[in-house]
């Protein structure tokens, strides 16, 4: 028995209908997906309120940010996740119960985007406080000169500027997104690397399923990385394209 | 330096800070600390989290150094592999990676009479290989993408000018190009080596008893949810703090040229 042949005999787990197991793994990383971008979403409104908290906030706000970006920086995603997740649940509960309603379970996919948006928002922070930095400050002056109020002026002036230099740093932080979603396994949350797990250890056929997972992994890498590409190119498309670069 | 950080407002911030500590440490339940058979497993956990940061990043650099050198300047049957590495690794999930190599291997060798028969075998059943192989994988291929950026980085001249002195191409690598691209590698290192350190409980799911790992055993005897977690995050807040300390100093030590 080899491990060419093996790897084929065991192809046939990965059929869509049962006995194979492609839908679930389907739904499995749909649910990966739908978690990734609820937390990205998520990270980035944290991300832009912090950005701006941190730049232009009052001392005390920008003092707390910095202490939340250093934390979310230093402590493994695995812990935040089940500090949050116990965290949030029972502090939930408890308001809940204090006010006189019935405790409630939270599913498993709200509390995901909770607590990896939480940790997004973080890194989040830190790339577009960045970006917003390299917009030149000139511009916002002559903005602000010109009586534009705040809100006008970071959609017209700030916002496209500071887009094509944060853009190749949320990439990142969108791989990052879909990776941490694997994290959610180890809480017991059936999204993809949980569940290729349990199809993996019912077969026996770790290398074909966990290799299919990756697979499935990598393309989402890959798409998005070319997906960001256009988006990058497209931001940039207002700029001087210096020689050479 | 210390007058502009002690203004009123930070002040007041500490104070609320330590008072928070001091409520953790008096209304919290941190009976469980005193008991020798924790202390002990607990100090345990912290030195196989270190022990493996350490091992794995030195591992993974010493792989990274070749693949970055390999993207930045080898022919293309060795800058494509090298590349592919990178993107696979860093396009698919750790856990995943560590969850391969552990399940994968480990149904994968017993099958195999000698390996079995080897006296390798023992380690082999072990689970913290496996965890040291995924984690060393992982840092090279993060840091291998880096290595390619610091090997292109290095200005051209300095390795022309060692080729026109007559250098060998081994020492050039070794006395020029090398010291230059660690040089400007280093404050990214940290960066990454903190990326490590929080990669690192990710071993526990493959069962190799890490301060993770300890933490939710203690968890699981006493029932208690909170106190575990919040020493948890402190000792990595605590071996963070340390490692990027530690590369401040090493940075330090580096001569520094700004143009």
């Amino acid at each position: 028995m080899n491990g060419a042949g093996l790897l084929v005999s065991t192809l046939d787990y990965l059929a869509w209908s049962p006995p194979g197991w492609g839908a679930t793994l389907a739904v499995a990383l749909g649910k990966s997906i739908l978690i990734a971008i609820g937390a990205f979403g998520l990270g980035l409104l944290i991300g832009v309120a912090g950005a701006y908290g941190k730049l232009y906030g009052r001392p005390v706000t920008r003092d707390l940010l910095g202490i939340y970006t250093t934390i979310v920086r230093a402590v493994p995603e695995l812990v935040l996740i089940l500090i949050l997740y116990f965290a949030v649940t029972s502090s939930l509960n408890n308001l809940l119960l204090a006010w006189g309603f019935e405790r409630v379970q939270i599913s498993g996919f709200a509390a995901g985007i909770a607590v990896l948006g939480v940790v997004q928002g973080a890194y989040a922070t830190e790339i577009l406080r960045g970006a917003i930095l390299s917009v030149p400050p000139g511009q916002i002056e002559a903005a602000r000169a010109m009586g534009m109020p705040p809100l006008m002026l970071a959609w017209r002036v700030t916002f496209p500027q500071m887009l094509a230099a944060a853009i190749p740093g949320l990439a990142n932080l969108w791989l990052i997104a879909t990776k941490d979603t694997a994290l959610l396994a180890v809480v017991g949350y059936a999204e993809l690397t949980l569940v290729t797990r349990q199809a993996a250890s019912t077969t026996k056929a770790f290398f074909t399923f966990f290799m299919a997972a990756g697979l499935l992994y990598l393309v989402i890498s890959i798409l998005s990385t070319l997906i960001f590409a256009r988006i990058e190119a497209w931001a940039r498309r207002g700029q001087v394209r210096r020689a050479g670069t | 330096m210390m007058q502009g950080f002690w203004v009123p407002r930070r002040i007041v911030m500490a104070a609320i800070a330590l008072l928070l500590v001091g409520w953790c440490a008096v209304s919290l339940n941190w009976t469980w600390l005193a008991t020798p058979k924790y202390q002990v497993l607990i100090l345990q956990g912290i030195w196989t989290t270190i022990w493996i940061l350490v091992v794995t990043m030195v591992l993974g650099m010493l792989l990274a150094i070749p693949l970055g050198l390999a993207q930045a300047a080898g022919p293309w049957w060795l800058s494509g592999p090298s590349s592919a590495f990178c993107g696979l690794i860093r396009g698919t999930p750790l856990l995943l990676q560590l969850w391969l190599l552990y399940y994968g291997l480990g149904s994968l060798f017993p099958s195999i009479p000698w390996i079995r028969g080897s006296d390798l075998w023992p380690i082999l059943r072990q689970a913290w290989p496996y965890a040291v192989l995924a984690l060393t994988l992982s840092v090279a291929g993060y840091s291998g993408e880096v290595m390619r950026g610091a090997f292109k980085g290095v200005p051209h001249g300095q390795l022309e000018a060692a080729k026109a002195m007559g250098m060998p191409r081994l020492t050039a690598f070794r006395r020029i190009w090398l010291p230059q691209a660690m040089q400007r590698v280093l404050p990214t290192l940290g960066g990454e080596t903190v990326l490590t350190l929080k990669a690192t409980p990710l071993v526990a799911t493959i069962t190799v008893v890490d301060i993770y790992a300890v933490s939710s055993r203690i968890r699981q005897d006493t029932f208690i949810v909170y106190e575990p977690l919040l020493l948890l995050a402190v000792v990595y807040m605590a071996i963070a703090g340390l490692i990027v300390l530690l590369f401040r100093w090493l940075e330090s030590r580096v001569p520094q040229k700004t143009a």
